[in-house]
């Protein structure tokens, strides 16, 4: 059968030689369309625009082509160019229209402009390499194929409440010279420490921002040390659409596309899902005195929020804040989420300082944010997991009253405040805890959400490392050049006698015991646990509370600590281990604390020296529960007893035992106040306890018992 | 060293022979090359790269192509990458998408 040629791919107009067309106005872009490549881009305000194209990585331009009046439908202008190779080229655009900035228009027809939906940038191609700070056009817009191979891959759609995230980042994590692998600091990297990754047990990497940023925006050099400073974090977004060609080892030759999307492939194939930590509250257009890069000379009234006099708004504590709530931005976001998860498989996203995503155009909380209730009903978003960092520089603090629309979880501050309180001793603590270990109900129940909307977390890669948090009692970010100014004072830490590094055994004893009894509660916590990336092996940051500009050991996972820490590793590893063997831990909904299925237990029970009488007064430092694992997930499945005793006494405690049915027995899972190896033991080999009726907990110790049948001998 | 690309087909087996650099401008000689093999119904094609000194994303996308133009049922074998080349390869994971053997 023949097939009519399509005549709408043909040129209807030309300009210095290039043959052009009326382009599409949808989608924004640059979408490769047969026999070129149609080009849109949106601005309300602008009266006229030219798009700019260059040869790959030539400093002037190849032509400037106007667009005529005929382009522009609405406030879109679209152009298809035709015979232009997608590989050699990048683009960007010059919009006319007014200065005025008390009116809140910023246009400068002067400079090249990225696209918002470049979905690859040019200009950073390397990681460090000093760009040409006189460039004309620094971040280039580059045109992408959709053509990736992913054969039968797609997201996992593991239910939320089986994961185990661990937080990283990508250079961070594997470019310290012990890392050993072949391209260094790379999303190529990653891949070769999947099986890492498996080996912990982990089944989600959450990576914090991978969308293009400039390391060198704000880098300086440090006198006092001579090192460079960098924007290493990268949470200051040049394009929402494109992944950071520096973390790619092959953003030299630029596909960093492929680079990323094999690696989510990878990890899917070994079961691991992958988030991505989003930035929409700010870009990297800083405030007034900052420069132009791309959404300020497209439409700054329309993307960012503006004080009636045009000042730039600065919820996000960075010199300026995304319009969120503008139809305009919310399309934006959510084409980008789209994007990501449609064409890269994505499985979730957590989002910084969320809580400006629910702000009007003011800066005034909203009760219902359209475009957080957008990304909750959207059917391309709905089997990823949305993730609210649930607060924001301006002061909106929402953790448990974030809009949830039934699909949103949290960051639970409130959990990471009460575990490190409780951990370091403080009294007054077991009521807010019994609380925390369920999925913080109180937060949470009475909305319907779940014990799925609470991310347990008590370190993130903002603030102190597991390590630190029982090395140090105060910041020491004296690195970071700004005098130890910077980073919270809010740590909640407790150095265990010395501040630092010490030769002192019982110190340094207890502070691995004090880390694993924060393993320890994460992994038996209901709600949705997330570790830090190196937590497991004791990654330290020498105290810096706030390392966000070190491209240094300082930053960079250790791995001689994989076997100078081995016996932290292997606790860790039988912990998520743990969670992984008992569905009594991962419920999704928050537990009754009834017995509904006639076992003669409630589904949680409280204790503490004494079975069945938890002691809830104001200077307890013991508290122990018990779930029954017939309850476990909402009764629809059998499990084991488990049993978590938590002793953060400076004094050693017996804990009475509840009593167990005919025919079960307490086996030994974890007790973290005996040395290795006998502090954990592998998930179904675990030792009958010699004494069924009590357990003895050394200072400062957390306990955890299996109730079941006992192996016949 | 100009590019150049060759097919023979033998046995109902594809050998396209790529020597010199592949970038953006010798590209869609490489893809006709495919085009060719796929149109002859071939059961494997096979790509001898030992010649070829440089491969740029254009490259990439040429294999990427012959991967989805082929079909699932036909294997497709790279012989002789050149360190470059299998490092290109490598860091976008596309190895793990054929077979790499050094002889063929």
């Amino acid at each position: 059968m023949a097939v009519m040629e399509r005549i709408d791919v043909h040129p209807t107009h030309e300009h210095a030689g290039y043959k052009l067309r009326p382009g599409k106005p949808f989608p924004f872009g640059a979408t490769l369309v047969p026999g070129g490549i149609n080009f849109s881009i949106y601005s309300r305000h602008a009266t006229s625009c030219t798009l700019v194209l260059f040869a790959k990585g030539a400093p002037q331009p190849a032509v400037e082509i106007p667009l005529p009046d005929a382009f522009r439908i609405g406030n879109v202008f679209a152009v298809v160019v035709f015979d232009l190779d997608p590989e050699s080229i990048e683009y960007g655009y010059r919009l006319e229209g007014p200065y005025a900035p008390q009116e809140g228009h910023r246009f400068d027809p002067s400079t090249v402009l990225l696209d918002p939906y470049a979905k690859a940038i040019g200009g950073r191609d390397s990681w460090g390499v000093p760009p040409d700070w006189g460039a004309a056009y620094p971040h280039r817009g580059r045109p992408v194929y959709d053509d990736f191979d992913w054969e039968s891959d797609r997201p996992l759609e593991i239910p939320i409440e089986d994961l185990v995230i661990y937080e990283a980042h990508v250079r961070a994590f594997t470019q310290h010279p012990s890392a050993g692998v072949k391209h260094p600091g790379t999303f190529a990297a990653i891949r070769e420490k999947i099986p890492y990754l498996r080996g912990l047990g982990i089944n989600c990497l959450e990576l914090l921002p991978i969308y293009e940023f400039d390391e060198f925006e704000g880098s300086r050099v440090l006198a006092e040390t001579g090192e460079r400073l960098y924007n290493f974090w990268g949470y200051s977004t040049l394009g929402f659409f494109a992944p950071k060609a520096g973390y790619a080892a092959t953003g030299k030759l630029g596909m960093q596309v492929d680079e990323v999307k094999a690696l989510v492939k990878a990890l899917h194939r070994a079961g691991i899902e992958v988030f991505l930590d989003v930035v929409f509250n700010h870009t990297a257009e800083g405030n007034e005195r900052g420069p132009t890069i791309s959404f300020r000379g497209i439409d700054n009234k329309t993307y960012y929020m503006l004080t009636p006099e045009g000042y730039y708004f600065n919820f996000s504590g960075t010199g300026n804040t995304l319009n969120c709530n503008n139809p305009i931005v919310r399309n934006l976001v959510l084409d980008c989420l789209r994007y990501w998860a449609a064409e890269y498989h994505i499985d979730g996203f957590r989002f910084d300082l969320a809580a400006i995503l629910g702000r009007d155009q003011q800066g005034a909380p909203l009760s219902n944010p359209p475009l957080l209730e957008t990304l909750a009903a959207d059917p391309v978003l709905a089997k990823c997991k949305l993730i609210a960092e649930a607060w924001d520089a301006g002061g909106l603090y929402q953790v448990g009253s974030f809009p949830a629309f039934g699909r949103w979880a949290e960051w639970n501050g409130k959990y990471r405040d009460a575990l490190r309180r409780f951990l370091k001793g403080e009294a007054g603590l077991v009521g807010e805890m019994g609380q925390r270990l369920q999925a913080s109900p109180d937060l949470y129940r009475a909305l319907g959400r779940g014990a799925s909307a609470s991310i347990n977390f008590i370190t993130c890669h903002d603030g102190f490392t597991l390590a630190d948090l029982v090395s140090f009692n105060e910041k020491h970010n004296l690195a970071n050049g700004e005098g130890n100014a910077d980073g919270t004072d809010d740590n909640h830490s407790w150095n265990c006698g010395a501040e630092g590094w010490t030769e002192d055994a019982g110190i340094n004893f207890l502070r691995q015991k004090q880390i694993k009894n924060a393993l320890a509660l994460l992994l038996v916590s209901q709600g949705v646990p997330m570790i830090l990336m190196g937590d497991e092996v004791g990654r330290s940051q020498q105290g810096n509370n706030n390392a966000y500009c070190h491209d240094s050991p300082l930053s960079w996972m250790d791995w001689g600590q994989v076997e100078s820490n081995a016996g932290l590793l292997r606790f860790a590893q039988a912990a998520i281990a743990f969670r992984a063997a008992h569905a009594v831990l991962r419920n999704r909904y928050h537990l009754a604390n009834a017995d509904y299925v006639g076992s003669g237990y409630a589904d949680i029970t409280w204790h503490g020296t004494q079975a069945w009488n938890a002691d809830w007064s104001a200077g307890s430092r013991t508290l122990a529960f018990l779930l029954d694992g017939q309850h476990a997930r909402g009764g629809t499945q059998r499990d084991d007893f488990v049993y978590v005793a938590m002793n953060m006494h400076w004094e050693a405690h017996g804990f009475e035992l509840p009593g167990l049915p005919a025919g079960l027995a307490w086996h030994v899972f974890a007790n973290t106040g005996v040395a290795a190896p006998e502090d954990v033991w592998a998930p179904g080999s675990e030792p009958v306890l010699a004494d069924q009726r009590s357990m003895l907990l050394a200072d400062r110790a957390v306990g955890i018992l299996v109730g079941r049948r006992p192996a016949p001998v | 060293m100009a590019f150049s690309a060759t097919l023979e087909i033998v046995d109902g087996e594809a050998r396209i022979t790529l020597a010199g650099e592949l970038d953006a401008s010798v590209a869609p000689a490489f893809r006709e090359k495919v085009e060719a093999a796929a149109a002859a119904h071939v059961g494997k094609l096979v790509i001898v790269m030992a010649e070829l000194t440089y491969m740029a994303s254009a490259g990439l996308r040429g294999l990427i192509f012959a991967k989805q133009k082929m079909g699932g049922a036909v294997e497709i074998v790279l012989v002789g990458l050149q360190e470059g080349v299998r490092e290109t390869l490598e860091m976008t994971g596309f190895q793990h998408s054929v077979t790499v053997v050094d002889a063929y």
